[in-house]
């Protein structure tokens, strides 16, 4: 062990500037805002909890009514869908706008990591935290005896494509709003894209008119692709697809534009 | 020591919507350390934000370490260490665990169980971030700043609220840094820190600098200083004055206590002394008061309440 001493022992802190490898920097910044995100207790409440009992509960009870078939065929992808949102957009954006409030993305902004760099190590954080719940959903919706279809390729890549639209809208309000209206605002969000975007509700049951608007929302298109490839076997999506691609580069675009760091 | 300046600030100008927060600003800092003073809203926090490359200077040039903060800030920003006034860290984090963080985004970072142990953080344990008490956050702050082995540290406010044990740690580990070659931007409002620890020093007061220099030529400069004695009451002042060089005053305070003010050199104290010789006076007490940093500083900043 290197003494730091009390002034006996010189050049202990001699200068020896450097920046780590970019791949170790991103790297260490993704662990720790994983472990930042997996030690707070509302934040597993909402990315872990919330799905899972959704998806237990109206797995088992008949509540709503989702259609012919098994409950769980049509609550898995929009559990799936809840869960990319909860991550991407109200994890993300909570958990930036504090890290903005107590000036933590200012700290960081004068160490050698680029703010590229930064942005790179929240999106693998975010992915690794959607790894996580989806196996975990995927497990419990096995145990309900779901029975998924389809092509994996086409439900990674609505993943991926959900995850950039929700990411963009979340640091889009991370980076604008104080951390308080943050909180609330997407905590809100949270609960009126739970009921409105087709996640446990089906959009059919909402009158003509307001089901073309709801269908234009990020979570009803990722929770109606991720139906029908899952529940029916579509092919590739494109609709929804394009959908997402459009929220996905309107917000990382208008986060771009008008994120604030302090 | 005249070496490269580590920071050069030419005719520097940022505003805040109306509000000119530096107004055509001029400092250089070399090697040692720099202290930055002034009043609050004075325009040290963000002259020293602008040379950390947070803001665009409206006009005027900022260099640090031969660098542009703003454009060429990938290459500076490894070279620096930053202690923000406050904050900086994940709420939900541990002191040990951030500070190994910042390490790990260093080429060739201290030993960082070292220095836990030597601003005392190992008294923080498991506590996060939030819980910790405003001096430990403090002390992590500093930690972050000097970690990575900058070349260069800009500490804003690095005592504020601490307690004297903290404060004497937090100077000596700012002494050593300087002994080992790391230049430091200091900017505080305890006089006496400035005193103890600045090569130079630098008072700023609406957006300018308004003096600098080390704090002996500060304290020795522009500031009158005082002499006095107690001998018999009722001495002839008037004679005394006489004696003395033009520019100084001379009274009896209280009887039989006087107080000669003027540029106080051996000169004057021997003019002082061989006056009350002739006289047949012993002078009782004499003293001679250097004039402190802060008399400086409130002379040239003035004794009102800023907002």
């Amino acid at each position: 062990m290197t003494a730091v001493g009390t002034g006996t022992d010189t050049g202990t802190y001699a200068p020896k500037p450097g920046a780590a490898p970019l791949p170790r920097m991103i790297a260490a910044q993704a662990a720790l805002e994983t472990k930042m995100l997996l030690r707070n207790g509302e934040q597993l409440l909402l990315t872990v909890v919330i799905p899972t009992l959704l998806l237990v509960l109206f797995s088992s009870v008949d509540i709503v009514d989702t259609g012919s078939g098994e409950a769980v065929d049509f609550l898995a992808p929009g559990i799936l869908a809840l869960a990319v949102m909860s991550t991407a957009f109200t994890g993300q954006a909570i958990a930036t706008g504090f890290e903005r409030r107590y000036g933590v993305l200012k700290r960081l902004a004068s160490s050698p990591l680029p703010r590229w760099a930064l942005m790179t190590a929240k999106t693998a954080s975010v992915l690794v935290t959607e790894v996580l719940q989806i196996a975990l959903l995927t497990v419990i919706a096995f145990a309900l005896g779901w029975s998924p279809h389809g092509n994996p390729a086409a439900v990674v890549l609505l993943l991926v494509l959900g995850t950039a639209a929700f990411s963009g809208l979340g640091l889009l309000m991370a980076g604008t709003l104080k951390a308080e209206a943050t909180l609330a605002a997407a905590n809100l969000v949270f609960l009126l894209l739970l009921v409105g975007g087709g996640v446990i509700v089906p959009l059919e049951k909402f009158p003509s008119g307001a089901q073309d608007v709801l269908g234009l929302l990020p979570i009803s298109a990722l929770s109606d692709g991720l139906r029908d490839v899952l529940q029916h076997g579509a092919g590739m999506p494109w609709g929804d697809l394009g959908i997402l691609a459009v929220w996905a580069v309107a917000g990382l675009a208008a986060a771009g534009r008008w994120f604030r760091w302090e | 020591m005249r070496t490269e300046p580590v920071v050069q600030v030419q005719a520097l100008v940022k505003r805040y919507g109306g509000k000119t927060a530096v107004d055509g600003l001029d400092l250089v800092a070399r090697a040692g350390v720099t202290a930055v003073l002034g009043p609050n809203g004075a325009g040290k926090t963000t002259t020293v934000e602008t040379c950390e490359g947070y803001r665009k200077p409206d006009s005027g040039t900022v260099r640090v370490l031969g660098l542009d903060p703003v454009r060429q800030s990938g290459e500076l920003r490894p070279r620096i260490g930053v202690m923000l006034q406050s904050g900086g860290v994940y709420s939900g984090a541990r002191a040990d665990e951030m500070l190994r963080h910042v390490a790990k985004l260093h080429a060739h970072p201290l030993d960082v169980d070292a220095l836990i142990t030597r601003l005392g953080l190992d008294s923080c344990g498991r506590t996060t971030y939030r819980r910790l008490s405003g001096g430990q956050q403090q002390r992590l702050a500093l930690a972050m700043a000097v970690v990575g082995r900058p070349e260069l540290v800009f500490l804003d406010e690095p005592t504020a609220g601490l307690d004297p044990q903290a404060r004497r740690a937090t100077w000596d580990l700012i002494r050593d840094l300087r002994s080992d070659g790391v230049s430091v931007i200091l900017t505080t409002h305890y006089m006496d820190e400035a005193e103890q620890l600045a090569d130079d020093v630098a008072i700023i007061d609406a957006g300018r600098v308004i003096a600098q220099g080390s704090p002996e030529e500060l304290c020795r400069g522009g500031a009158e200083n005082t002499l006095r004695f107690t001998g018999r009451p009722g001495l002839d002042v008037g004679s005394l004055l006489k004696a003395l060089p033009a520019d100084c005053t001379a009274a009896e305070l209280t009887p039989g206590s006087y107080r000669v003010v003027g540029k106080v050199d051996p000169q004057l104290l021997a003019t002082v002394t061989s006056w009350c010789a002739q006289h047949g006076v012993m002078p009782d007490r004499i003293s001679v008061e250097r004039h402190t940093l802060e008399d400086v500083f409130l002379e040239l900043t003035g004794k009102e309440l800023r907002a």
